[in-house]
Parts: structure tokens; sequence; C-alpha cells
């Protein structure tokens, strides 16, 4: 029961904040409005991804350290996950974009750009390893070029948006949830939805592992 | 021994003119056909985008075949007779090398047939040798990388484009600068630094990671 704990309280806060997140009171912000429910959606759902790439590096530092094949597949599980949080992530972005700024994509955004190519990273990580057929190979080459990857998003996602201004509420002088950091109402949806969302990517995570350790039993 | 292997490198390349020909042309032809299809005069936006479009192309083509003759015999011999370490440090080196010279030559016929838009040279050229600086340091693990997974040149497109995207954008925006011709007093000197802080990382990862790549 102890090892579902987490499973199930991710859920409530899950459901507790999609439900509550569209009917607290929120504050009165211009071009934003109604709109800014969207912070309770969107940004948890890209924390979880961060959470689920990082952990995916972790992983391959590991794989790479020990050259143990088990968490190489923990690695690709993880990316799988972490990319599969990225689709909403975009979607409810783009839906946002659109009612805020008018458009689904610009190419005027440091942090639209480095979420495409964050995604074409992994999609690069994915194509590499079907490439390889030796899983030891595979393994070792494909924890060095996510490492990599990883420190080269990150720089992406983090330093550069920094550089430059970004649409992005908060930056370049856009009104955002940051500025209202008082507004405890917000934050009694907004931090639960983070853990929440990271504790459900977290167990996506080990029904994956679990999928392919039954697989590799299978197989062998 | 560093001296030896990087001399080797050269030696090979001069040994074979058929690829440093090939190189050559390629960057000619590249030049030319982007002249022909643009024909107008650039403006500077555009100069500077399709230059250095013209650059990240070829020098993912060409270090793409860096490792690639470390094969069999060759790769055996290397493999007993260098440390990891001093083997990638020769090809980053060798590499970065190569890629000054290869866009100092693109910026030759680009200026050649496209005309020479750069307002401040000395800031232009301090783009190239880091920009070439932190291109090698990318390329020659991917190009490690997509070697032992088969080799063929899609893959290495396919990996190396998305993790160089960071350092285009911020060459695009320092070389942006050169191409304007800012006085040296305007001259935004935090992409300097973090262009070098880039390069260094990558280098840094590029000497970390390879030795686990070494082994077959």
């Amino acid at each position: 029961m102890k090892r579902h704990f987490y499973k199930i309280f991710s859920v409530l806060i899950i459901l507790y904040t999609l439900v509550w997140g569209l009917l607290n009171p929120i504050p009165r912000l211009d071009i934003l409005n109604e709109t800014i429910r969207n912070v309770y959606y969107h940004v948890p759902i890209w924390f979880a991804m961060l959470f689920m790439m990082f952990l995916s590096c972790v992983q391959s530092v590991i794989s790479l350290s020990k050259n143990n094949l088990e968490n190489d597949t923990k690695a690709l599980n993880a990316a799988i996950v972490g990319f599969f949080f990225s689709l909403p992530g975009l979607f409810t972005g783009c839906m946002w974009a659109k009612y805020t700024w008018g458009t689904w994509w610009t190419f005027q955004d440091p942090k639209l750009n480095g979420v495409a190519i964050s995604i074409l990273i992994y999609l690069a990580y994915f194509i590499l390893r079907a490439s390889i057929d030796d899983e030891l190979k595979r393994a070792r080459i494909s924890a060095v070029y996510n490492v990599f990857a990883f420190v080269m998003m990150n720089v992406f996602i983090m330093v550069l948006p920094r550089l430059t201004d970004s649409l992005h509420p908060g930056n370049g002088g856009n009104p955002a949830f940051g500025k209202y950091d008082l507004d405890s109402n917000m934050r009694m949806v907004f931090y639960p939805a983070v853990i929440g969302w990271i504790l459900f990517s977290y167990w996506l995570f080990e029904i994956k592992n679990r999928i392919s350790s039954i697989k590799n039993k299978l197989h062998d | 021994m560093l001296r030896a292997l990087i001399k080797k490198e050269f030696l090979l390349e001069f040994r074979q003119k058929s690829t440093l020909g090939g190189v050559l042309v390629y960057v000619i032809g590249t030049v030319f056909i982007s002249a022909l299809c643009f024909k107008a005069r650039l403006d500077k936006p555009t100069w500077n985008a399709l230059f250095w479009v013209i650059t990240l192309f070829t020098s993912v083509t060409i270090s793409g075949k860096s490792f690639l003759k470390e094969t069999g015999g060759q790769a055996l011999f290397n493999y007993l007779y260098y440390s990891p370490r001093q083997f990638i440090i020769a090809k980053i080196l060798y590499n970065m090398i190569f890629m000054l010279a290869l866009s100092g030559v693109t910026f030759f016929f680009y200026a050649f047939f496209i005309g020479n838009e750069v307002q401040n040279l000395t800031l232009f050229f301090i783009v190239l040798i880091l920009a070439s600086t932190g291109l090698a340091g990318i390329l020659s693990l991917m190009s490690a990388i997509s070697s032992k997974a088969g080799g063929n040149f899609a893959l290495m497109s396919i990996l190396s484009f998305p993790v160089l995207m960071p350092l285009i954008l911020v060459i695009i925006r320092l070389s942006k600068q050169a191409v304007d011709g800012i006085e040296w007093a305007g001259v935004n000197l935090d992409f300097i630094v973090i262009l070098t802080a880039l390069n260094v990382l990558t280098m840094a990862l590029s000497f970390l990671l390879f030795p686990y790549l070494w082994r077959d």
C-alpha cells in the first residue's frame, strides 16, 4: 500500500488542480485575464517534462559509469515519458498563445524555439538508438549523446531566453504570475499542480519500466 | 604526442588531394548557387544568415567524415597507441584549424560572388575563430557518435543540427553586430563571453564523454 500511496496522491492532487484551477479567484491582469489559469496546466507539465529529461540524463550517467543495461532502459523510458509530456505542454502553450498573442506559434520567442529544438533533440536520440543493433554498444553511444544533448537543451531553454526579451509572461515587462507572487490563491493551485504532475510522470515512468522488464523476460 | 596526432591528421588530409579539392569545390559551388539564386544585392540580416547557414552545412558535411577514416586496423592502432583524451583533443584542434580555414575560404568566395557587407572586420574574424572552435568542439563528438553508429551521413545531420542550434543563434547575433559595423564601445560583449563559455562547456563535455565511445 505504501508503494502505491504516491500514485493515489498524484491523481487526487491533479484532480483538485483541474477543478479548483478553473474555479478559484484570480487577479485580473491586462491581456492575460482568464487565460492566466493556464499557469496551472501548462507550466507544471513542462516541469514534469524537465524532471523526466533530468532523470533520463542521470540514468544515462549511471549506465555509463556502471556499464549497466538496466539503467540504459530506464534512461530510454524516462526520455519517452518526458517526450510524451512535451506534447500536451506544447498544445496548452499553443492554445494559450492563440488567445493572448493572436497566433499559434511565433519565432520571436526564444522559449518556443527552445522547445522545438528540445523535441528535435529527443527525436534524434530515439533515431540514434534505433540505428544501432548491438545492445551494449547502443547503451554506451546513446548515453553519451543523451548527456550531451541534455546539457545543450538546458543551455537553450534556461540560459539563452534570459539574454533576449521573451514574449512570455514575466519576461520583457509582460505581466505574470511571478510579479503577483503574493497572490496566495494562485499559489494554492500552482505548487500542488507541479508536485502532482511530477509524481504522475514518475508513475508513468515506473509503468514503462515494468513493461520493459516483462518484455525482457519474455524475450529471454 | 599531441603534435604527432595533429600532424597525422593534416598529412592524411593533404595526401588525399581529392578530398581537399572536393571540399573547396563544395564550398565554391554552394556559394555560387546561393549567389545565382538571390542575384540581387542582399540586405544585412539575410547576408549574415545565409553566410552562417552555408558555413553550418559545410562544417557538418566536412566533419561528418572526420572519424570515418578510423576503421578496422587504423582504429585498432589508435586504440593501442593513443589515449582517448589525447585523441579527442587532437581531433578538436585539427577540426578547429580546418574549419577556421574553411570558413575563411567561404567568406572570401562569399564576398567575391555576393559582396562584402561586413563593416567591422576585426570583430567578424573574432566571431569566425570562436565559431570554428565551437563547431569543432561539438561536431568532433557528434562525428564520433555517428561513425560508431554505422556512419551514414543523415544520422550526422540529425544528431548535430539540434545540439548546434544554441551555438549558431549566439554566433548569428554576434556576427550581426560585426556586419552592422557597430563601434567597439557599442558591441555587446555579453555575446562574446557567452560564446566563449559555450565553447569551454562543449569542449569539456566532449573531453569527458569521448573515452566512453573509445572502446569497442
